[in-house]
């Protein structure tokens, strides 16, 4: 896979060049760590129908993406976040199941950018 | 850009790669980062120990930033600490309630490192004028006075307290002076001021003027005491006990010895900043004060050194002797006034 498909390389590479090489290793792991969780807890909230946790873990979920540069990724949250803040859930079934089956594509290619 | 020195900084936010990322940022910048993972945890770790600067986060479990900040800002040992906002973008709504409810400026997360860099610079920078500030008015205030600014604001509005005042002055000061050299007069001023300094803030007294070689003394403002009369009488006591030490000393040198006399009334006075908001500085005034003044001459024509009025003499404990000098007719009072004498020896 390319990771170029999914990752702003510029974004990344300003990200990596800030931080080191060393540490931004330790950055994408704290990202593979917590970002299942929040999707967990996405998919609760629409179970529950939590519009305000809803919100809350799409919008964690959009900020620390965009920091990577996963930037479509980061606007596929962003729209979930704005369906929580407006209690419109509607559309979200099939928004989160592209979230969930997306983030395995960003694992993927966050992976191999850090094995460069 | 100028450097700033290094703070020790405290980054608040629920996402740990948030965290990491504002946290590494800063250490590049040279700053001590400590974390928190929400709201709660933040105020245990800022009661703790001190931080320069708290990076916050809005959105958090537990306690958020709204909560965080209403907290920060009403907890005196906390407000003066500056607090920045990280929030995204969206957010800008929230960031107007955060400023407004006292942060001191917002960053958007992800954050810029050259924008996070001026923006904590300016922060710690504000901060330490702020501390230099602080500083200042405790070294040229009374402990006492600072406090009172520092709770209730700057405000040169005076209001009714009830309170004791004191004036103290050195009896035939002007015979002392011409006996000695002027660098010696100024060395038995400066240890009177220390002595006496010591002996009324040691009973919770705000020594407010200081005039050649009389003091005016406050207790029970700016802050409240209950028993301000018995505090000012022990306050008298332990005055004149000092300068007998100072005797000892003085005759030891073969120099002559000085008597102090003292006033003391209680009442109602008018307490309050006077001056302009250059120069401004905590006094009393009223018919309290004045007939304080006015007991301190009178020592004169008693030769007695502490005298007090009946105000004064009314609401003290069983512990302090005084003995009753009758009526007496004061200067500048149409009616008599019942004077107190307190007595140097109370063991009698």
């Amino acid at each position: 896979m390319n990771p170029q498909s999914v990752i702003d390389l510029p974004t990344f590479e300003a990200l990596r060049d800030a931080m080191g090489a060393d540490y931004i290793d330790e950055l994408v792991q704290a990202y593979f760590d917590e970002t299942p969780q929040l999707l967990a807890k996405l998919q609760q909230a629409l179970a529950a129908k939590d519009c305000d946790a809803f919100r809350q873990a799409a919008h964690s979920i959009k900020s620390t993406s965009n920091s990577f540069g996963a930037l479509d990724f980061g606007a596929l949250a962003k729209e979930l976040e704005i369906m929580g803040r407006e209690a419109k859930l509607d559309g979200a079934p099939e928004k989160v199941k592209s979230l969930v089956t997306g983030y395995e594509t960003i694992h993927q290619a966050l992976a191999e950018l850090c094995n460069d | 850009m100028t450097n700033v020195s290094p703070g020790r900084l405290l980054v608040v936010d629920d996402n740990k790669v948030n965290r990491l990322l504002l946290g590494r940022s800063l250490e590049q910048q040279g700053h001590t980062v400590e974390m928190a993972e929400n709201g709660r945890q933040a105020l245990e770790m800022m009661h703790a120990r001190p931080f320069d600067l708290v990076l916050l986060d809005i959105e958090m479990p537990e306690m958020d930033g709204y909560q965080v900040l209403e907290k920060v800002t009403t907890d005196l040992q906390l407000r003066d600490i500056p607090i920045i906002i990280t929030s995204a973008l969206e957010e800008l709504n929230s960031v107007v309630k955060c400023i407004e409810m006292g942060a001191e400026d917002y960053l958007v997360k992800p954050v810029n490192p050259v924008l996070l860099k001026a923006r904590i610079g300016a922060s710690l920078e504000k901060k330490r004028l702020r501390d230099q500030q602080r500083e200042l008015i405790r070294k040229f205030a009374t402990s006492e006075v600072a406090t009172d600014l520092e709770t209730s604001g700057f405000s040169l509005g005076g209001k009714f307290v009830e309170a004791t005042a004191m004036f103290s002055d050195i009896r035939s000061f002007t015979t002392i002076a011409e006996s000695q050299t002027p660098a010696e007069t100024i060395e038995l001023l400066n240890t009177y001021y220390t002595l006496m300094f010591e002996a009324i803030s040691d009973q919770g007294g705000v020594v407010n003027q200081m005039v050649g070689d009389g003091l005016m003394a406050i207790f029970g403002a700016p802050l409240v005491q209950a028993d301000h009369c018995e505090r000012a009488v022990k306050a008298a006591l332990d005055m004149i006990g000092m300068i007998q030490l100072l005797n000892v000393d003085r005759l030891a040198q073969g120099k002559t010895e000085i008597r102090i006399g003292i006033g003391i009334a209680s009442g109602q006075v008018i307490a309050g900043y006077t001056g302009t908001t250059r120069r401004a500085t905590y006094t009393c005034v009223g018919d309290t004060v004045n007939l304080a003044a006015r007991l301190e001459s009178h020592t004169k024509v008693v030769g007695k050194p502490i005298l007090i009025d009946g105000a004064t003499q009314s609401t003290l404990s069983s512990a302090i002797k005084v003995d009753s000098e009758g009526p007496f007719q004061l200067k500048g009072k149409t009616v008599e006034v019942q004077v107190f004498s307190v007595p140097l020896d109370q063991k009698k």
